[in-house]
């Protein structure tokens, strides 16, 4: 569903990603893992072209993204992304914050996007709560508003950057909670993320990204259990 | 002193009440159209000033630039004796010069107040909005503009203070606003106290006005987004009288 060939992201003469090779399947649920700076985030916002791509491909279904002829628009309605720092709409109640996307975008009737953001809010616990303004709202209710947000698109995958590290420790688990649901339903997910056990019990595939380029992969068993290379290990003894 | 005060004759200034009046209403017109054409154009030359594509942010750098760096009074003579017989073949009289110099000249200040309150919303906030799918325009128009509105609000009321007392430069160009009505009141009796105090006192009320009202915009803006504690400031009395 996703292919990433030969990924290169410089910013000025600091290169970033160097060299990355992946492909993510349907359904897939992969978890990027890695010491800070090791670009995981930057490899995660060139799958929607967040940042530009300074070399080499990034494929959706077939689709180049980063070719000129796409309509890079028309490719994001179908990658939902959640934000560390959430980035909910702080002008506007959650209710609008999770309709206006498929309103304006999808051109969905009002009635139609409501209840489609009911469904969600009942989905991620917080049905009560879609009068209220993003600032009455708790850290890790903030963050659930935010994947119903992007779940309002309908995509086919969802991209999660970070998304437990700007919270509460007792916030974690209701957001992580949500992601395993949506992980269970079969939505494809690519989930930078420091939470070891999150990547453990639900990832298909783990990535351990370090200095730009993916160090190892595998099933979380592997990576975990067994990892081959000294970055790995010495990385995994550390958070562990 | 004693004789000085005496000697003080406002009948004069009553006699020629009509003028005043009508000098204020140029003025407050003057100002408003000034004021709301420079804010669209000013929406445009502050989007303009943060465009990537060099055709746009150099023609909006370098209008900034020459309003903001080019006397007021010599803007309003430019336009309204070379700019406008030039394009019209004759004078369009001094409503349109002076109203379409304010306008220009407002709308280069505002550009700047504009493009610094779309700057300090948080990067993230445009990311949100492009990673749903909204073309640019749309993520700037329903995202990013209803809040930098909000954080524009106080400079863009120091820029309409400052337009209503710099519209009494078009009296150069004989516009009959209210420091003109000073003028010609000076004029015909040979004083000058009685006039230019009368037209001080006068821009003081407005601009003391404007401020008001300034202020109350800022103090319903400004403080929340949350619509139930906006309106906490009217019931602000009758909630601690209760209380």
């Amino acid at each position: 569903m996703i292919k990433i060939q030969g990924l290169h992201k410089s910013f000025g003469k600091l290169e970033v990603l160097r060299g990355i090779d992946c492909e993510i399947s349907e359904k897939e649920v992969v978890c990027v893992i890695g010491p800070s700076g090791s670009g995981k985030s930057t490899f995660l916002r060139c799958i929607n072209l967040l940042e530009e791509v300074t070399k080499g491909s990034v494929y959706i279904d077939g689709v180049k993204i980063n070719s000129k002829d796409t309509d890079i628009n028309e490719i994001r309605k179908e990658v939902g992304m959640v934000f560390q720092q959430f980035n909910l709409f702080p002008h506007m109640n959650v209710l609008d914050n999770i309709t206006i996307a498929p309103k304006r975008i999808r051109k969905m009737h009002e009635v139609e996007a409501n209840d489609l953001a009911y469904q969600l809010l009942e989905k991620v616990g917080l049905r009560d709560k879609a009068s209220a303004y993003p600032e009455q709202l708790s850290g890790g209710q903030m963050q659930r508003v935010a994947i119903a947000r992007a779940l309002a698109m309908k995509p086919k995958v969802m991209l999660f950057d970070e998304p437990t590290s700007a919270l509460d420790p007792e916030m974690v688990k209701e957001v992580l909670d949500v992601m395993k649901q949506l992980a269970k339903e079969g939505m494809t997910m690519v989930v930078v993320t420091h939470e070891m056990g999150f990547a453990r019990e639900m990832g298909d595939r783990v990535l351990f990204m370090d200095e730009g380029v993916i160090m190892e992969e595998g099933t979380p068993s592997e990576v975990f259990g067994q990892p081959k290379s000294v970055r790995t290990q010495d990385f995994l003894s550390k958070v562990l | 002193m004693i004789d000085f005060l005496d000697a003080i004759r406002f009948d004069m200034i009553w006699n020629y009440k009509e003028l005043f009046i009508r000098g204020l209403w140029i003025t407050l017109s003057l100002t408003a159209v000034g004021y709301v054409g420079g804010i669209i154009l000013g929406l445009f030359l502050g989007i303009g000033k943060l465009s990537k594509i060099k055709w746009i942010y150099y023609p909006a750098k370098y209008y900034v630039d020459f309003f903001r760096g080019t006397p007021l009074l010599v803007q309003i003579l430019l336009i309204h004796l070379a700019v406008i017989p030039s394009i019209f073949g004759h004078s369009l009289g001094y409503f349109v010069s002076g109203a379409t110099a304010l306008m220009l000249n407002c709308a280069a200040y505002n550009a700047e107040i504009i493009r610094a309150g779309i700057q300090s919303i948080e990067k993230g906030q445009m990311e949100a909005a492009r990673s749903l799918g909204m073309p640019q325009g749309e993520a700037m128009r329903f995202i990013i503009l209803p809040q930098a509105f909000r954080r524009m609000i106080p400079p863009l009321g120091n820029e309409l203070i400052a337009l209503l007392k710099d519209s009494s430069l078009v009296t150069v160009i004989a516009a009959n606003d209210l420091l003109y009505a000073g003028k010609v009141v000076a004029g015909a009796y040979a004083r000058f106290w009685e006039p230019y105090i009368t037209v001080a006192i006068l821009y003081l009320l407005l601009t003391w006005v404007f401020t008001k009202v300034i202020a109350y915009v800022e103090r319903r803006y400004s403080n929340s987004y949350i619509p139930s504690q906006r309106r906490r400031i009217f019931t602000f009395g009758r909630a601690s009288a209760g209380g």
